[in-house]
């Protein structure tokens, strides 16, 4: 009953009272969608590279190859010789090698020329293979195979031509050689989804009349002559590499890292993706702090609430205390307040975030390929839940030794 | 035959309130026997309240004894007196004597909640409140609406009936119809005093209306038994 009460005298106030749970509902939403997006991305993160025991790429830092190598993020400042690239591919301890040829782009995605080998290594999500949702692998030179947010966002299905773009965001297009999409990947949360794979050998035809960036003067190479062409690439930007045992990792990449012919980097996936925590470690953490600082101005616009309502309330203390109730009880029944207030709080910001989630899922695929997952509430989320609750209890501590002491001296009489 | 024990017993009580007022109450000797209809008389501020708030202990003096019931109040801890209020002490104030959230059943049940006694004496409480508050011509239409809801008139009955719930051997009422009009108060003394000679139970109200005077067993004025005295500030 005195639960009911305490419930009805909320209702009675509920303006203020609504402002206040609103306010702790969307900290809470806030804290909590941080979080999932965090994770969300972390795990994203993680996901996009599986198998691959070793990057390839010019001298650089390791993060700064791990990004554009993998994530499509940032370019190479310097590529791999093919010389070199056929030294490691030819060392006993390479098992597999997948070359990966990057900077021409097709509209806003960008085009990354490889070889057969890479559907067959490349792996995603503890050792998924790419699949095809349409279509086939690349067999002609002109042919491309998109990822699934590529055939989406522009509409393309199997047999449609692509024009592909020299260098990134150019309009200077290699409109001489069109080129044709044989097959669409199935969707996989990667930087896969966003790019247009060619072959090698593509990459090199489209390059044909060109010379540092600018087209050679003349007419265009006619494509029949291009297919006649030894299309052998000079040089490629990266190379994923498996190794024939594990135990050979390291010596492997000791081997590369001292590579005598040109400065070339080899890195662990794994430990790459560990530096980069470690950078992006700060501003989470600080984004992680400023989401927590919310939650506690609005616990602490809760005590205030309560603190401003004591004055009009005496009255209904006066009552309890006339009824029999101790100063303990009054000092109770607005901590009682406080957590009920807090615990509305927390359940409407669960509620908002889920709302959230499923409004920004798509829209967070769609604009960074960030897949965040809606799951159930897990334990950590639970305890966030729980520590609100709790953290409302002991803010509003204050006011209810306040009103402790108000009872007290105020007895029956309200003096005013 | 000797006579009952009286249900309240003050002897060389004073007090004096905290804080800058400084006002202070003394009373030397003053008693009320069971089912006893008792009105004290007294200017506004002097001291009518502060004596109630002393018997119903909310407050301690710091002289002499307050007996209620036969239990000398300063020998209860702070918990054990508002346990004891709840259990013998149904109190009915001037206005604004009910949670205005509350329906007019969880007003009345209230004093329940911190009685256990006073609780067990009652079989079924919604019926208990439904019969009161018929006997005070409140319809039972109303037990389930808000208090805020209700007329001044009608929230003082509903007063009256929370006091009497579980039959606790005294009421005090501190002015309960002065905010009532005239022809209102009499129609509730009517029905209160039915009630509380019905109950067994001794009544103390204090007002500074004079006009009460003639339905009481007694009436004593507030300068007769007390000495009030405000220090200068
Ligand atoms: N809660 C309180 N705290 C301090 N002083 C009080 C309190 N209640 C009453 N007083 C003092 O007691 C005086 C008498 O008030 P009160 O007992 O309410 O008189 P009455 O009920 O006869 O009008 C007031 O003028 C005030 O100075
Ligand atoms: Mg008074």
């Amino acid at each position: 009953m005195i639960l009911r009460l305490s419930f009805a005298s909320l209702m009675a106030r509920a303006l203020t009272v609504s402002m206040t749970i609103l306010a702790i509902a969307l900290s809470v939403a806030l804290y909590l969608g941080v979080e999932k997006i965090r994770t969300g991305a972390k795990a994203s993160f993680a996901d996009t590279i599986s198998g691959t025991d070793l990057i390839v790429g010019a001298r650089s830092g390791s993060v700064q190859l791990l990004l554009y190598s993998v994530f499509r993020i940032g370019n190479a400042t310097n590529n791999v010789t093919w010389q070199s690239y056929q030294g490691i591919a030819a060392r006993k301890d390479v098992d597999w090698i997948v070359p990966i040829s990057l900077g021409d782009s097709h509209r806003q995605f960008r085009v990354m020329g490889t070889s057969p080998a890479f559907f067959e290594h490349y792996k995603y999500r503890q050792g998924r293979s790419l699949a095809f949702e349409q279509g086939e692998p690349l067999s002609d030179l002109f042919d491309t195979v998109i990822g699934a947010d590529v055939a989406k966002t522009l509409g393309y299905s199997v047999g449609d031509p692509i024009v592909v773009a020299h260098g990134l965001a150019s309009f200077a297009e290699h409109k001489d050689q069109p080129f044709r999409v044989s097959g669409i990947l199935e969707k996989t949360g990667t930087p896969v989804d966003r790019t247009v794979i060619v072959s090698l050998e593509g990459i090199e035809a489209i390059h044909v009349d060109w010379q540092s960036g600018a087209q050679k003067p003349g007419d265009p190479t006619p494509v029949e002559k291009v297919r006649q062409m030894d299309l052998k690439p000079k040089a490629i930007t990266a190379a994923l590499v498996g190794v024939s045992s594990p135990l050979k990792t390291f010596s492997l990449q000791r081997a590369i890292n001292e590579y005598a012919q040109e400065p070339l980097l080899a890195i662990l996936p794994g430990v790459a993706l560990q530096e980069l925590w470690g950078i992006v470690g700060i501003a989470e953490t600080a984004l992680l702090a400023v989401s927590v600082m919310v939650i506690v101005t609005a616990l602490i616009g809760m005590m205030a609430t309560i603190f401003s309502s004591l004055n009009e309330r005496r009255r209904e203390m006066a009552i309890y205390r006339a009824m029999g109730a101790k100063p303990s009880t009054i000092f109770g029944l607005l901590i009682l307040e406080a957590i009920l207030m807090g615990a509305i709080g927390a359940v409407l910001g669960l509620l908002f975030l889920y709302i959230g989630l499923f409004v920004s899922q798509p829209i967070l695929d769609a604009a960074f390929g960030l897949w965040v997952p809606i799951d159930a509430p897990s334990l950590r989320e639970a305890i966030v839940l729980v520590a609100v609750i709790a953290a409302s209890a002991i803010v509003s501590l204050v006011p209810a030794l306040r009103a402790y002491q108000l009872s007290l001296a105020d007895g029956m009489t309200v003096k005013t | 035959m000797t006579a009952p024990d009286p249900i309240l017993q003050l002897g060389k009580v004073r007090f004096r309130w905290s804080g800058r007022a400084g006002f202070s109450v003394a009373v030397d000797q003053f008693t009320v026997k069971p089912q006893e209809k008792v009105l004290l008389l007294g200017e506004s501020g002097s001291g009518k309240s502060t004596l109630l708030s002393l018997i119903c202990g909310t407050v301690l003096a710091q002289e002499g004894t307050v007996n209620v019931a036969g239990t000398n109040l300063a020998t209860l801890s702070g918990g054990q007196r508002d346990r004891f209020r709840a259990e013998t002490i149904g109190v009915i104030f001037q206005q604004f004597n009910l949670l205005p959230f509350g329906s007019v059943t969880d007003n009345i049940l209230l004093p329940l909640q911190f009685a256990p006694q006073r609780r067990k004496r009652v079989d079924a409480p919604n019926e208990e409140a439904k019969r009161l508050c018929e006997q005070l011509g409140l319809p039972s239409s109303l037990l389930t609406e808000r208090a805020a809801t209700l007329s001044v008139g009608q929230q003082q009955r509903v007063a009256v009936a929370r006091a009497l719930i579980g039959d606790p051997p005294l009421i005090l009422a501190d002015e309960p119809t002065s905010s009532l009009d005239a022809g209102s108060q009499a129609n509730f003394l009517d029905l209160m005093f039915k009630q509380v000679d019905a109950n067994g139970v001794a009544v103390m109200m204090v007002s500074h209306d004079p006009r009460l005077a003639d339905r009481f067993d007694r009436v004593i004025e507030m300068k007769d038994i007390a000495r009030s005295e405000r220090e200068p500030a």
